[in-house]
């Protein structure tokens, strides 16, 4: 049979796209657009073995799906999933040779975080001769680690060298099926880290310089796995608080925590994403789905600080599985200009004399939208179970808004609830009796911000809250005219 | 140090300060009295450059210089001090947090180095001591649930770490027991130089037998209508204001 015109343009397309395809996957990025020949080409890119290949492309299938869900709070253009690029290599190459080629304003902004003058290149993206520093540290951090038994490394290295822990835990927490974007990101999640703590182990050291060295690199879609074993204790910082200008407008990253019988994780994230431009142009959309399970008698902790983005959407959860497990929840969002930030948290009682705490600080300014929205159920076995919730929300200007959306599912009549919440104002009266003392209005500003976040705050471990604090400052520069 | 000259002010087109004329030379305590709503607090506020007010006429000077157009802390940096009516309270930001920033920043504007930890640990200690505040007192956010009286004494606790050349105690008195009334005006007197100035804003004569003033001036509806010595003041504690409406009839 001949071939009409039409099928012959037809099939050489499909040549063409196919070969594009082989050749793409010798260079570092592969075309834009998903379907299940991409899930397998980042699978294969990354010599992952056929069972990580096979969850990968079951998690496509769901996603495929499912719909982009509908947000009432937050406003944006859904991002045109077959328009991006899911796989390029970590390793970007520097865009540029000398600090003198970039952005005065973003230097202007490490300067004020106190980033020294490697980290600024690195971040920014600049060209760095081997920092021996760094490198050195990094070796004898692994060293430490490694004497206790600590495993911490990449995602895809853990599916190389830790495959029975990787299959025993990825997904349980998260499962594929759990949202849209939790989907997408198990299907084509790039990298991420991996980290186990054994039994009876705490950790010596907060995992975080090393993990602070690495961030400037990561992808869009972060994997994060980390399990500590029974009675064992870790530390966790994610993130950076360094600007992150990225040309990915989406982040979905997924972040799983397990903490098996008595042990306790602490996770702090300090977060600062691009988020667009006074005129709320070009920032970082970030969906996240982070969520802990706690088995008997452990402790999750989480500790956010928010402060970028163009729109955030993120709920650190829980699952109280265990009796007499703990859940925390400690957050500082802040949006200005035209941010919008919808986070919160879920806490799962599941568990005989479980317990969480929430607090949350909303601090808006400019035209911004901060929304708090949490869950606390309560299930039927979870005799004895406690919440105490608060949410305080802080205005700055009269065009920003603060919203509280707190549910409360109790199917168990022991259960203790107890909610707050206060909407303040960052008085005029205020402002000028700190004028009056000598400090102007940024600086006023910043004390009164500082006041307010200041419980959060002290749950971050001390160098990170000292960053935590600056930053608050720098994201509110300007917000009163 | 001062000098007011025909001072008007208003809040939303209120006019509320009706032509002031005020001199104070460094050394000097002044006594400012007057009925409730005459305007003492607007005063106090304008000198301290809070721009809810407008000054639609005249002039205030401050060592020579018309501050018309310095912000507030600009103020403040020169050496303004008020120790305010109704203090503000700003939670999670503790006494000691908020009285280092103040220095720092005070000292910044100076161009000067940000004060040792230890040098500002004994200034503390010491200025804490001389108006017996207990230190667990000064982790406190600032004003936070402090009671009347308290909020008073830490006024005077900011007056004495900031050292200002020019103080204006905007009825510090009003709020303290008896032993407060006198630990704080022993305070203010051991502050007191030959180069600063204190102005105290009462409604009673028993503060002004602790800080003697050299001159009592009356506020009415916006106008100092009558100046004396300490004697004024004991002549209204007796008679009261009615004497100087009618002699002033609005
Ligand atoms: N922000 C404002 N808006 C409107 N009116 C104001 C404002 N501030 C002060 N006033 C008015 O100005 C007048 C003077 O007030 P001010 O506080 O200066 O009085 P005062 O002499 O300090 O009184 P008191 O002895 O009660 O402290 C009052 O009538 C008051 O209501
Ligand atoms: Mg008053």
């Amino acid at each position: 049979m001949a071939y009409t015109e039409e099928e012959l343009k037809k099939e050489l397309e499909t040549k063409e796209y196919e070969y594009g395809f082989y050749t793409d996957i010798e260079s570092d990025t592969l075309p834009v657009g998903l379907n299940e020949d991409i899930v397998r080409a980042i699978s294969k890119k990354k010599n992952e073995p056929e069972w990580m290949t096979e969850w990968r492309l079951e998690a496509f299938r769901i996603w495929s799906e499912m719909v982009e869900p509908e947000w009432a709070n937050v406003k944006y253009t859904k991002p045109d999933f077959q328009k991006i690029s899911y796989y390029s290599a970590p390793k970007k190459k520097p865009q540029y040779d000398s600090l003198d080629e970039v952005d005065p304003e973003l230097l202007d902004t490490f300067n004020k975080l106190g980033i020294s003058l490697e980290e600024q290149k690195k971040l920014a993206g600049v060209a760095v001769d081997v920092v021996m520093d760094s490198v050195s540290v990094a070796t004898t951090f692994k060293k430490t680690l490694a004497e206790k038994g600590i495993i911490f490394c990449s995602i895809s290295e853990a599916i190389k060298e830790h495959p029975d822990l990787v299959k025993k835990y990825l997904g349980t927490v998260v499962p594929r099926t759990d949202n849209f974007y939790a989907a997408l990101n198990s299907a084509v999640f790039s990298d991420g880290s991996f980290c186990y703590i054994p039994k009876g182990v705490r950790c010596p050291m907060e995992l975080s310089t090393y993990f602070r060295i690495n961030q400037a690199g990561t992808g869009q879609f972060e994997r994060t796995l980390v399990i500590a074993d029974k009675e064992s204790y870790v530390s966790y910082l994610e993130g950076c608080t360094a600007p992150m200008r990225d040309e990915n407008q989406l982040h979905a990253a997924v972040v799983e925590l397990i903490a098996l019988d008595d042990a306790e994780i602490k996770y702090s994230t300090v977060q600062n994403w691009f988020p667009g431009n006074k005129e709320g142009k070009g920032g970082v959309y970030n969906f996240v789905t982070k969520r802990g399970l706690c088995e008997k008698n452990s402790k999750i902790s989480w500790t956010q600080v928010e402060t970028g983005s163009a729109v955030t959407w993120k709920y650190p959860s829980c699952i109280l599985k265990g009796d007499n497990s703990i859940g925390e929840f400690y957050s500082i969002a802040v949006t200005n200009n035209w941010q919008q930030a919808d986070t919160g948290t879920k806490m799962i009682h599941l568990g005989k004399n479980t317990k969480s705490t929430i607090i949350s600080k909303g601090i808006s300014a400019g035209q911004s939208q901060n929304s708090y929205r949490g869950l606390v159920q309560i299930n039927r076995r979870a005799t004895n179970a406690r919440n105490f919730s608060q949410c305080d929300s802080l205005l700055m200007g009269n065009k920003c808004g603060a919203h509280t959306f707190p549910y409360i599912e109790a199917k168990n009549k022991t259960a203790q609830i107890e909610h707050e919440a206060t909407t303040s104002k960052i008085g005029e009266d205020q402002i000028f009796y700190c004028n009056q003392r000598g400090i102007d209005t940024e600086k006023a500003i910043a004390l009164i911000v500082n006041g307010f976040s200041k419980e959060v705050l002290n749950k971050l471990p001390m160098e990170f809250a000292v960053e935590a604090q600056k930053l608050l400052e720098i994201s509110l520069e300007g917000s009163v005219g | 140090m001062l000098k007011i000259e025909n001072l008007h002010a208003s809040v939303e087109d209120k006019e509320i300060l009706k032509g002031i004329n005020l001199e104070v030379k460094p050394g000097e305590v002044h006594a400012i009295m007057g009925p409730n709503g005459s305007g003492k607090s607007t005063l106090s506020s304008v000198i301290a450059g809070n721009e809810d007010f407008e000054i639609t006429k005249g002039a205030i000077y401050y060592e020579g210089e018309n501050i018309e157009e310095l912000a507030p802390e600009e103020r403040a940096h020169k050496g303004i001090f008020l120790s305010f009516q109704y203090p503000v309270e700003i939670p999670g930001v503790s006494v000691t947090n908020f009285m280092k920033t103040a220095i720092n920043e005070t000292r910044k504007a100076r161009g000067m180095e940000e004060m040792r930890a230890n040098e500002m640990l004994k200034q503390i200690r010491e200025k804490a001591e001389m108006l017996d505040i207990d230190r667990k007192f000064l982790s406190r956010s600032l004003n936070e649930g402090f009671s009347g009286g308290e909020k008073k004494r830490n006024e005077i606790f900011q007056m004495a770490m900031l050292d200002p050349k020019l103080a204006i105690l905007d009825e510090t008195d009003s709020g303290l027991d008896i032993d407060a009334l006198k630990i704080v005006a022993n305070g203010v007197n051991r502050l007191k130089r030959a180069d600063n100035a204190v102005v105290v804003i009462t409604h009673y004569q028993r503060l002004l037998e602790y800080i003697v003033p050299d001159y009592v001036h009356v506020l009415l509806n916006g106008k100092i209508v009558k100046s004396g010595g300490k004697e004024l003041a004991l002549q209204l504690e007796e008679k009261g204001y009615d004497w100087i409406k009618q002699e002033h009839a609005v």
